[in-house]
């Protein structure tokens, strides 16, 4: 039974080089007149419609970037689920992509979509920001959380067998160098963003070898950190405070294990009004992907009445990990602005616009 | 091992023994709702399965065992103590002072483990855990699994006080798995840098939570069953979970108690945006430990929450959310709502209605004029001025 888990530790044990845990701004594909090429996967549902609004949008802001797209979905490959050839080699060439929803087809034999992704490309790091969005309120004001999933074991290792008949072990996989990478990501995102702090969620109280692993390598990796400290939380505790006083949490940057990241990411969007709202990236050792969480809608997709917010803010991620700071700036204060107006919002906003009408009203409101 | 044996099986023999002991408050012992808190709101706490036998009754003296635990344990413990002496109930305390930041007192620690087998009920607050690999593991995780007090049920609902609460209309059990899961403690090293922790789950556990829940939801006049679970990602594990709680709701179906289920991320950004849709939640250890914190914020904070957990044979009433509180110990600020309506549960468990009534109202009182407040409320005043101000309001 735990010979998976060893095969699988000694892979992972392969010393990484320190500096080298994630693609890079400078790597990538460039066309002739310097132009950064980025794979665009528009995805399923709502997704062409939104990934249009992004292309648009960046378009009329005049973003030195050419779109590369192509269409994901999942293959068999000796029985193992994976992506279209000229997916993979446009991500593995241009190290950037940007993602829509992507349906996973119910049927077996298929690994979900995101999971074959985030192995393909090796995608160790999940960055979730959450800010409260002036014009959609929600009971909680002024929330600005940033939150850094280990993506890639834990609880989601996928490691499970049946002992006897209604005996089921799970096993949460922890190795401390997946969890130095993530912690060593999580300070480099701090630096970057300008936080001076990161917290550690987890519960090595209960898991003491596990999260206990997990809390001594990013106490590890902090001293390379001087100027970032670094302090840990339980995670009880943190799911207490952040719906208690969201605010508490807006100067450090939190990292953790799979799981508690999954739970805490989507309850930080929940704080500021759901998933349709919140950006996320991928950050990988290959490539990184950034996306937009939610689900393909298919409900309203192809009537032009979704909300593109979401992989908006995604794509202005997307454009300061490309150190594109100034295009990023302008197209996030554009899309807050078009949403605090109220003119043009959506119907998940309350609001009557349709997608095209949003799109046309950021794309009035770049600087 | 577990047998959930419905009341009206029991022989009418071992009813009437149960009661016998009860004396003059013997005909109020078996209501079909058991109000939790106050009988304005519209919760409660069932039973334990089976017939409850007070361990320990001496002439309308019950004995119960007392653990106040560490950080604020032992004022919450005080304040309990108080209202009850002045409320005149017959209780009797075995108290143990245990500690998780001192070591492990085996002798103290078998005493007090002795004493809840003896007297069937006690009350607890929490008992710290150190982080470090090197600390001892956790004392209520081995309090709760040697008594074998599976379902830990903790209520989270909006007291008609006047502080700010983010949502209203919120009432709903947490019903959650005590005694496995990712709590199981077993861990280890296969090579250096690299850690396996086992969660596991299994049928039988499952299966008696899931009915917990359910007969919970039915004495309660509750509508809804609600399972918690990331069945989508851990297949086997968490997907017996859901399958055996579809199984058992198959056969409540008759009863009307609906039943749906919830992928953990999903519940918990439900849990801040929608709370009002939540009725009953059964889930397993740690996703319980993570709603009934996102539950205790939205209504108010841990001060409020109160809880117990249930086996077969014991009942341990302690806070439902359960935090130690050592960065406000010793200086009188704690709420003691939470253990006080935890242990006015423990008076209706023990067939004392008449007290759980008399502080109930009391406690209620003192929350609806909220003219003395703690400070977790918006208050100034402190645990012995809310404590004063219940016994005034007896």
């Amino acid at each position: 039974m735990f010979r998976t888990a060893f095969a699988r530790a000694a892979r992972q044990a392969t010393p990484l080089c320190r500096r080298g845990f994630a693609s890079v701004a400078g790597e990538g594909a460039y066309t002739q007149d310097g132009k950064r090429i980025v794979t665009l996967i528009p995805g399923d549902g709502i997704g062409p419609e939104i990934s249009k609004s992004v292309v648009n949008i960046f378009e009329a802001e005049g973003v030195p970037v050419v779109w590369e797209s192509v269409d994901v979905y999942p293959i068999l490959k000796d029985g193992r689920t994976t992506i279209p050839d000229d997916a993979l080699t446009s991500i593995n060439k241009n190290k950037v992509a940007l993602k829509g929803p992507l349906a996973t087809p119910v049927g077996k034999g298929h690994v979900s979509m995101n999971l074959t992704l985030r192995r393909t490309f090796d995608l160790f790091a999940n960055v979730r920001p959450c800010k409260s969005i002036i014009g959609y309120k929600t009971p909680f004001d002024d929330v600005d959380t940033v939150l850094i999933r280990e993506n890639t074991e834990g609880e989601y290792s996928g490691i499970e067998h049946v002992v006897v008949d209604g005996v089921v072990q799970s096993i949460k996989l922890i190795t401390e160098e997946a969890s130095r990478r993530c912690a060593t990501y999580a300070f480099e995102y701090a630096r970057a963003i300008g936080r001076d702090r990161v917290t550690v969620v987890h519960k090595a109280n209960i898991q003491k070898l596990a999260d206990g692993l997990f809390l001594s390598a990013a106490q590890e990796v902090s001293r390379d950190y001087p100027d970032i400290k670094l302090d840990d939380v339980l995670l009880d505790r943190v799911c207490l405070q952040i719906v208690q006083d969201p605010t508490k949490w807006k100067h450090t940057v939190m990292v953790m294990p799979n799981l508690y990241g999954d739970i805490l990411s989507d309850l930080c969007a929940g704080l500021i009004g759901g998933l349709g709202l919140t950006p996320s990236g991928n950050i990988g050792q290959k490539a990184s992907i950034f996306e937009s969480v939610h689900g393909t809608a298919p409900d309203i997709a192809g009537k032009d009445l979704a909300n593109p917010t979401a992989l908006l803010l995604s794509a202005v991620m997307m454009l300061r990990h490309m150190k594109m700071d100034n295009h990023a700036d302008n197209i996030q204060q554009a899309v807050l602005k078009t949403i605090a107006e109220g003119k043009a919002r959506t119907g998940d906003l309350g609001g009557k616009a349709t997608n095209t009408q949003f799109t046309e009203n950021v794309i009035s409101n770049l600087k | 091992m577990f047998r959930n044996v419905p009341r009206t099986a029991l022989p009418v023999a071992r009813c009437l023994r149960a009661s016998a002991g009860r004396a003059t408050i013997a005909g109020t012992r078996i209501p079909t709702v058991r109000h939790f808190g106050t009988t304005e709101t519209k919760t409660a706490l069932p039973p334990t399965d089976g017939v409850f036998v007070p361990g320990t009754v001496y002439g309308g003296q019950y004995t119960v065992t007392l653990i106040p635990g560490d950080g604020i344990g032992l004022e919450m413990a005080t304040a309990v103590k108080t209202i009850f002496k002045a409320a005149h109930v017959p209780i009797e305390w075995e108290q143990f002072d245990l500690s998780g930041y001192t070591k492990k007192d085996e002798g103290l620690l078998k005493q007090a483990m002795d004493s809840i087998r003896r007297n069937r009920v006690a009350l607890k607050g929490i008992l710290y855990t150190p982080v470090s690999r090197l600390g001892h593991s956790s004392l209520n995780v081995f309090l709760r699994k040697d008594l074998d007090i599976y379902a830990s049920t903790s209520i989270i609902q909006n007291l008609p006080g006047s502080w700010p609460t983010r949502h209203k209309n919120v009432n709903f059990a947490i019903i959650r798995e005590n005694t496995e899961g990712e709590y199981s403690g077993l861990e280890h090293t296969p090579v250096a840098g690299v850690v396996e922790s086992l969660k596991v789950v299994t049928r039988a556990k499952t299966e008696r939570i899931a009915k917990y829940a359910f007969d919970f939801a039915l004495k309660n006049g509750r509508k809804k069953v609600t399972a918690i679970h990331k069945a989508n990602i851990m297949k086997l594990g968490d997907g017996l979970f859901l399958n055996v709680c579809r199984e058992v709701a198959k056969k409540y179906e008759s009863s009307g108690i609906q039943f749906n289920d919830m992928i953990v991320d999903n519940a918990s950004m439900q849990l801040v945006s929608k709370p009002s849709q939540f009725d009953v939640i059964v889930c397993g250890n740690l996703y319980g430990n993570i709603l009934s914190n996102v539950g205790a914020a939205i209504v108010g904070g841990p001060g409020i929450v109160p809880g117990a957990n249930f086996g077969s044979n014991y009942a341990v009433f302690e806070p439902g959310c359960r935090h130690v509180g050592k960065d406000i110990q010793g200086r009188n600020t704690a709420n003691p709502t939470a253990l006080l309506l935890s242990s006015i549960h423990m008076l209706r468990h023990l067939g004392l209605e008449d007290h759980a009534n008399r502080i109930s109202h009391a406690l209620m009182k003192v929350i609806k004029e909220s003219k003395v407040l703690t400070p977790d409320l918006g208050g100034a005043h402190s645990t012995t001025d809310f404590t004063l101000a219940v016994i005034g309001n007896l």
